[in-house]
């Protein structure tokens, strides 16, 4: 870890308008990867229902929870209506030698 | 030899929610069908076309079977032309309300919600309670004490099935929740699942319906006719009786506490026509195994889970040849289901099958 930086997966372990999983200790993330080929990260667990959101469709960049619908906006956290209400918490993402890193030093 | 009827307690605020959390039943983890995650990807692709056509299509029968039933009014043609009418007002709209209400019929968001109020008024389920009631139904699917969506409570209200069928009885009710949500109140149970924040939407919503109604009727007054009455408020009951033909095979008579859909939802293949109305609804236990999959890609998905799944029934009578011996059984022995049976090439049920209601 350096300056809370943590080394997540391979940039192609996520496809094009994708989505997975990241666990780190206790906590879980989801990371997302857009069409145009940009890296997001956020918390993993919907708000609403706590499911978790790799299970998810990413259309542009929305989140669709699996369980229920519930869009979130993963480039800005923001919860996009019923039944989501509160927004999700992201996080800083790089890409370096191929590799993709995101910053929880919080 | 009597059988003691056991009553369990189907509120969302009495001693079943409390023994369903401690079983851990409540927002639990749902077995899912192992499906490719590239083929769930493709499957979930949302599109405009097909919800686009069949709205439009949808418009026009019911401008046609309106304008009819208004040209014939006072004559016998009225009365076919109104059934028609009716269903596509009432029935078809439990659809357009389910699918649009998850926001998968359509891929543009406004076009979901558009029809999603319409379909919600037309149906008569006020949009934003039923939203959350829905919400709280795939989380907790036939559970007893957490889902407020459960149609045939055991023992069966057989009496109460049957006026459903022209919602008799669900429609005097959610009357006075549109009164009493028009008085800025709200029920104990829809406390549990609306969050506040949702709070004023609901009783906007409710004071736009009840303004509707209002001038609807002022319309049939002034024309001293109950016309403008069978086109806009009226349908709703009665037009409702495929909604709950369709309606019932969805979960009657199956498990109840289980924590797997395929012991607990039925697929029915049916007719184009029926499809038509039912926006493909009958493969339900694809859609909630699955609920981001669009209506229009559920007989892909379909294909994609049949190992996994219990069969299919094949048409609405080989559907009802269970369910209703299974509804008049229930009556007397509440404790009876019917547990559905995986086929060899299907993962086993996770864990055992819970016990039913009497044993416990």
């Amino acid at each position: 870890m350096n300056n809370g930086w943590i080394k997540t997966c391979n940039a192609d372990d996520i496809e094009p308008d994708d989505v997975i999983r990241f666990d780190h200790g206790d906590r879980t993330f989801a990371i997302y990867r857009t069409a145009n080929g940009e890296f997001y990260a956020t918390d993993g667990l919907c708000t609403h229902a706590q499911v978790h959101l790799a299970g998810g469709f990413v259309m542009g960049n929305l989140i669709e929870c699996p369980k229920h619908n519930g869009r979130f906006d993963f480039t800005t956290g923001q919860a996009k209506g019923a039944p989501v209400c509160v927004d999700l918490k992201t996080y800083p993402v790089k890409v370096e030698t191929g590799m993709v890193f995101i910053q929880i030093n919080d | 030899m009597s059988v003691k009827i056991t009553r369990r307690d189907y509120s969302l605020v009495g001693k079943d929610t409390q023994l369903a959390e401690e079983l851990g039943l409540a927002s639990a983890e749902w077995y899912a069908c192992p499906i490719p995650r590239k083929r769930l990807k493709e499957l979930m692709q949302r599109r405009d076309g097909p919800a686009i056509r069949d709205t439009l299509l949808w418009f026009a029968l019911l401008g046609l079977t309106g304008w009819l039933g208004w040209h014939f009014w006072g004559t016998w043609w009225c009365v076919p032309a109104f059934i028609v009418y009716g269903v596509l007002y009432c029935s078809c709209s439990d659809s357009r309300w389910h699918e649009c209400g998850h926001r998968t019929a359509f891929k543009t968001t406004w076009m979901n919600d558009a029809v999603y109020e319409m379909a919600s008024f037309m149906v008569l389920r006020e949009s934003t309670p039923w939203r959350w009631s829905h919400t709280r139904h795939h989380t907790d699917t036939i559970i007893v004490g957490r889902d407020p969506e459960i149609a045939v409570p055991r023992p069966p209200d057989v009496w109460g099935i049957i006026l459903g069928f022209f919602s008799l009885k669900s429609g005097p009710k959610e009357y006075k929740e549109i009164l009493l949500h028009c008085f800025g109140r709200l029920t104990a149970e829809e406390k549990t699942y609306i969050p506040e924040s949702e709070y004023n939407r609901v009783f906007w919503t409710a004071r736009i319906w009840m303004l509707i109604y209002a001038a609807t009727i002022a319309w049939a007054v002034s024309m001293r006719s109950i016309l403008p009455l069978m086109l806009i408020g009226l349908p709703s009951f009665y037009g409702a009786w495929l909604l709950v033909i369709f309606g019932l095979t969805q979960h009657a008579g199956l498990a109840e506490d289980v924590l797997d859909h395929r012991l607990n939802c039925r697929t029915v293949y049916m007719n184009p026509v029926f499809r038509f109305v039912y926006w493909n609804m009958n493969y339900h236990l694809e859609h909630h195994m699955f609920p981001m999959v669009p209506y229009h890609a559920l007989p892909a998905l379909h294909a994609e889970m049949k190992a996994d799944t219990p069969k299919p029934y094949r048409s609405l009578i080989e559907a009802y040849r269970e369910i209703i011996p299974a509804i008049l059984r229930q009556v007397k022995d509440p404790a009876y289901y019917v547990k559905r049976e995986l086929p060899p090439s299907a993962k086993p049920f996770p864990g055992p099958v819970p016990a039913p209601q009497a044993a416990r």
